[in-house]
């Protein structure tokens, strides 16, 4: 009782920070959401996402997050598996080396991008030092996909590399012991058991992936119209905070929509669970 | 699901990080003696700042923003009360007939008298008998281009943006205002034009070019251009000579359309608190040691008649710097729009580059 009474008291700096810059911040939203500029009742700003323009930005958005994932999904668990396979005794130490980059400010490494990917660029560069045609990259949806991909594939391998390191090695070893091959075990075995790393490596790639703004802003050479850039306009530009906050609302509509679809898997899969 | 509930709450407060970005800023100016000044990017030499504070004893909060709906949204916000702006002439306007402005004591400006009048003439357009702005610096909008790629022939036209040859080879400008002036340059239309077709039109020439264009830029142009990712750039004057300076094969011009002049002016908001302080901070910049080092770092027009003193021949028959009579014959001021055009123009805008 005291040792309950003790923990739920440590947690109140975090239940008021929770409450100040989370719950509050939201019902303001909300009520910009729901609200005219001149501060009359309205449903106008929610739904205006129909609208062909924010309804395109918004598919695009879901275009490029889902890409996005999919390929931090292919590149991380294979690394993450590698990582997990190491024979080395300081692992930690390889596992840092992927979180160093994100020490680094993350404009500056998507500047640096720009530097690569320019007509002029790094990359161009090199391509017809070799004699071969030159790319047009940068300031192109793919320029944001890959400046996605770069930013957010950390958040992807660590849950999966954790998953990983959880499975008991026994486990495997007696998928081989009853004659599994490699393949076989690693579909039947390695997978199901790193599913909880999966998903939540999905969520968060796919989720800040859906409602970024940045990496657009700076890669996309203002070409690139994202459903963030929208909103982010409507506040600066446009200076329509109840119209960002509606479509702001309608965002995280779908970010819950996709998150509780991800959860509904995660919970069908979890009978089967070993451990 | 207690894990969930955490990714949950993380993912809510990343989707907030945003709206926090935008909206908290704090206000912790308003309280102390120090004078919030507004100013666009790359607008000052550092060192006139600390002079000032140094010989007025008065403590300064700089600020500055990208472009002038930045510098609109920022004020209207309203955290923070600015003591003195600079900004573009139809902003101003704007803000003038929307009762934002203070007058301007000039009694107490003994550096005034530096000033050119003619341009103080010119500000007449935005500032009908001269009661509110002091004029910054002022300049065109041409095409920055580079001569090993164009040649002055295609560039003296504002349809060279339009020429497939220069596929993603082209900058726009990364402003609505600016970048519907060239397509009605194009069209023969007025730049203040409020009639929709006409603004139509505009629209329709602008989504044609986006195929050509390899990025809306504004701050970032004159980068792009020593580094020759790109052949042409629609640009601010002082952009251009400060990329010149940087690349001898980069060359600017104002088409043979026309174009825009701007001048952008000093001016006082309701919001101040300081008014004092503020004129003195006015009158400043209008002293000759200041508006010279400002001109040697920014490269836009000064409307200042003593710095002409401190510089060679070359620098003042610049005609990127100091365009000449012909192209400021050529060029019209921005009239602000009025509240239905403005957000017409602004949807416009948005559709363009979700084209």
């Amino acid at each position: 009782m005291i040792n309950r009474l003790r923990t739920s008291f440590l947690a109140t700096p975090y239940a008021v920070w929770i409450l100040i810059c989370t719950i509050l911040p939201l019902f303001y939203i909300l009520g910009y959401a729901i609200t005219t500029p001149e501060g009359s009742f309205t449903l106008s700003n929610l739904t205006a996402i129909a609208d062909p323009v924010h309804l395109s930005s918004l598919w695009l958005s879901i275009k490029v997050a889902f890409v996005t994932t999919i390929i931090c999904l292919v590149l991380a668990y294979p690394v993450a598996l590698i990582l997990h396979n190491l024979k080395i005794s300081n692992k930690g130490f390889v596992v840092f080396l992927f979180i160093l980059p994100m020490w680094m400010n993350f404009m500056l490494r998507i500047l640096a991008w720009q530097i690569i990917l320019s007509n002029n660029g790094i990359l161009n560069s090199i391509l017809s030092a070799i004699g071969l045609p030159t790319v047009h990259i940068l300031y192109t949806k793919a320029a944001v996909t890959l400046g996605m991909v770069y930013d957010f594939l950390p958040y992807m391998i660590l849950p999966i590399y954790n998953a990983l390191s959880k499975i008991n090695d026994s486990v495997i070893e007696a998928a081989a012991d009853l004659g599994a091959n490699w393949w076989t075990t690693f579909t039947k075995i390695t997978i199901p058991l790193s599913r909880d790393g999966i998903l939540s490596g999905i969520i968060m790639v796919f989720v800040p992936a859906l409602s970024s703004f940045v990496v657009s802003n700076l890669l996309g050479g203002g070409k690139v119209l994202l459903i963030g850039n929208v909103i982010e306009q409507e506040f600066t530009l446009a200076r329509n905070w109840n119209l960002g906050s509606g479509l702001s609302i309608i965002l995280m509509i779908f970010v819950l929509v996709s998150m509780s679809i991800m959860n509904r898997l995660d919970d069908s899969e979890n009978g089967g669970m070993l451990v | 699901m207690k894990k969930k509930a955490i990714i949950l709450l993380n993912i809510f407060t990343v989707l907030l990080a945003n709206c926090f970005f935008l909206t908290g800023c704090g206000s912790d100016a308003e309280s102390t003696d120090t004078l919030v000044v507004l100013n666009y990017g790359k607008y000052i030499e550092a060192d006139v700042l600390k002079r000032f504070e140094k010989e007025t004893g008065i403590k300064v909060k700089y600020e500055e923003y990208e472009s002038v709906e930045d510098m609109y949204a920022k004020y209207k916000a309203g955290s923070i009360n600015y003591d003195v702006i600079c900004t573009s002439d139809y902003m101003i306007e704007t803000m003038r007939n929307e009762g934002e402005l203070i007058p301007i004591d000039y009694n107490s400006l003994p550096n005034y008298k530096n000033i050119d009048p003619a341009i103080i003439e010119a500000s007449e357009a935005f500032d009908p008998s001269h009661k509110y702005t002091v004029p910054y610096f002022y300049g065109t909008v041409g095409i920055l281009y580079n001569t090993k790629m164009v040649d002055e022939e295609t560039v003296s036209s504002w349809k060279s943006l339009w020429d497939p040859a220069y596929k993603n080879q082209i900058v726009m400008i990364n402003s609505q205002r600016d970048a519907f002036m060239v397509a009605q340059e194009v069209l023969g239309y007025d730049i203040n034009t409020t009639n929709k077709e006409q603004l139509d039109d505009t629209f329709n020439l602008l989504c044609d070019e986006k195929q050509y264009v390899y990025a809306y830029l504004q701050d970032e142009t004159y980068e792009c251009m020593i580094s020759e990712d790109a052949a042409m750039a629609v640009c601010y004057s002082g952009e251009a000579a400060m990329g010149m300076e940087y690349n001898e094969d980069l060359a600017y011009t104002v088409p043979k359309e026309g174009g825009n002049l701007w001048i952008d002016s000093w001016f006082v908001p309701r919001t101040c608190k300081h008014y004092d302080a503020a004129m003195k901070w006015i009158d400043f910049m209008c002293e000759e040691e200041a508006a010279t080092e400002n001109f040697e770092y920014v490269w836009y027009a000064t409307p200042n008649m003593e710095v002409a003193k401190h510089e060679d021949e070359e620098t003042l028959a610049d005609e990127t710097v100091f365009p000449t009579k012909e192209t400021l014959e050529r060029c019209k001021l921005y009239e602000a729009y009025d509240n239905d055009t403005l957000d017409y123009t602004t949807t416009l805008w948005k559709k363009l580059k979700a084209y």
